[in-house]
């Protein structure tokens, strides 16, 4: 009985977590229409609701009702399984992250070495989903992504070194609490072109405009998910913002402190609250869509080098000073 | 030397890119050109070439005398007239047919025209449901003159001083 309460109590709490997730995922793309539009001097979607705002429901039930496709000479079994693997790596990350001190599914004391492996999954997702289709631009596309994730996760990895380094801990929550007593106490400070470094990966390892190769419009149609239609593209779709909003959270708990006022020792203002963290979290999702309605997309040649030749040097380097401060006793955060 | 490192620098701190992030921000905040189409309209030329139509004098009388100019003249052959006399001796059209489907919008044929009857007016929304629609018989083409005869006059009236 008692096992019972508890498997529902964590089904509940899961949920907590997964219905915000969901419909900020869905409404995910309507910002990001209605935003590129603004920076485009349109208007963007508003048709649907006021100012568009029922758009996502819209575009939803189309996606229910379409059929979905599977290409005759595709694997049905791994065509089908793909978007699930990239759908379950996408959610499963959000298990151990932490929503302020005691809002957190796991307090895992491994909580970011756990993020990076569930995290990395996703990209057998796309391998599986471009491999499954048995179709030359969706093998283009996985391939250009297996490639790209490589080369970025390595940078990325190393950026994150960087915060363990200076917090001295794995746990999210730690890490966050490391950052504690003000605005330049936070890493993004001490740790600029790690954070930089971390978000330019991030984009190149959510496969985002200008890093978005593996759907590459203009050269290879769709990329990856170019055989898939209805709800199985729309599960890819998901997983991909689901996918934006775990990194800019992480971006956030790691470099920006997290639920962390900017104004500490300000009374109400300086106290710590989830509203810091989400907003923190939107500012890194503008950013996303900010390039993209800025940049054109890289060349695949020029994201290999800048991946491999001017962002793992540049984090091996900052990661060299963080220690030496660490180690020197001159680190000013809590260590 | 120093234009190598300098040009290095400036990649490195990523100075390009934030000018370009500047020019969209400040994009973000300008005034929005979008004009809700169904509720409002761009504006359009006295000039413009939408959808044919065949004028009538204020008499009621079709101007057409089945000169067949604009037939000769259409360079997509949309145009088919055949004419006869009609009991009052005069020359008239017992046909006039332009396939819209052929017919590139030209206006050679409203300026080949001596009489000023077939003339393209600014009407431009009109669909087709069912094929063979896309013919304009005669009948559907002095229709459109009688509905679009005010537009048409006030467009000329605006470019007459061109003319």
């Amino acid at each position: 009985m008692s096992n019972l309460i508890l498997v529902i109590w964590t089904i509940i709490k899961i949920m907590m977590v997964m219905v915000p997730l969901l419909l900020s995922v869905a409404w995910l793309p309507y910002a990001e229409r209605k935003i590129i539009g603004y920076m485009q001097i349109r208007i963007g979607p508003n048709r649907v609701g006021p100012r568009g705002w029922l758009q996502p429901i819209a575009d939803a039930m189309k996606l229910m009702f379409k059929e979905i496709t599977v290409p005759a000479s595709a694997n049905k079994v791994l065509f089908l399984l793909s978007p699930v693997l990239c759908i379950a790596a996408a959610l499963g990350a959000w298990a151990v992250i932490p929503f302020s001190d005691a809002l957190v599914l796991s307090n895992c004391n491994v909580g970011l070495l756990y993020v990076l492996a569930i995290s990395s999954m996703g990209v057998y997702g796309i391998i599986i989903a471009g491999w499954a289709s048995n179709s030359k631009y969706s093998f283009l596309g996985s391939m250009r992504s297996t490639a790209q994730m490589v080369a970025y996760e390595i940078s990325m990895g190393f950026a994150l070194v960087g915060v363990v380094v200076g917090a001295g801990s794995l746990n999210l929550g730690s890490i966050v609490h490391a950052q504690q007593g003000g605005l330049f106490h936070w890493f993004w400070f001490p740790m600029l072109p790690l954070l930089v470094i971390y978000f330019i990966s991030a984009v190149a390892e959510t496969n985002r405009a200008p890093f978005d190769v593996t759907e590459g419009e203009s050269e290879i149609v769709a990329g990856f998910h170019l055989e898939y239609s209805g709800m199985s593209f729309a599960v890819f779709f998901l997983a991909e913002y689901a996918n934006m909003i775990l990194v800019s959270m992480l971006a956030s708990l790691l470099f920006l402190g997290g639920w962390l006022s900017p104004f500490e020792g300000v009374p109400i203002l300086g106290e710590p609250s989830i509203f810091w963290l989400l907003l923190k979290v939107s500012f890194f999702l503008l950013l996303y869509l900010w390039f993209r309605a800025t940049f054109p997309r890289y060349r695949y040649d020029q994201i290999m080098r800048l991946g491999w030749k001017v962002f793992i040097p540049i984090t091996i380097a900052w990661l060299l000073l963080i220690g030496a401060l660490v180690v020197t006793g001159w680190a000013w955060w809590n260590v | 030397m120093f234009d190598t490192i300098a040009r290095y620098l400036k990649s490195l701190f990523l100075l390009e890119l934030l000018g370009g992030l500047a020019v969209t921000g400040r994009y973000l905040f300008r005034h929005k050109l979008t004009i809700q189409y169904p509720e409002a309209h761009t504006p359009l030329s006295p000039r413009f070439r939408g959808l044919h139509a065949l004028r009538r004098y204020p008499n009621g009388e079709e101007r057409c005398i089945a000169c067949k100019l604009c037939e000769a003249v259409c360079p997509a052959l949309a145009i088919t007239i055949e004419s006869d006399q009609r009991e009052d001796g005069t020359r008239r059209t017992t046909r006039y047919e332009i396939d819209l489907f052929k017919c590139i919008y030209c206006g050679a044929c409203e300026e080949s025209c001596p009489v000023d009857s077939i003339v393209e007016t600014s009407a431009f929304e009109y669909t087709f449901e069912r094929f063979g629609e896309h013919i304009m018989t005669k009948s559907d083409l002095l229709k459109h003159g009688d509905q679009y005869e005010q537009r048409i006059r006030a467009d000329r009236a605006a470019d007459a001083r061109y003319r």
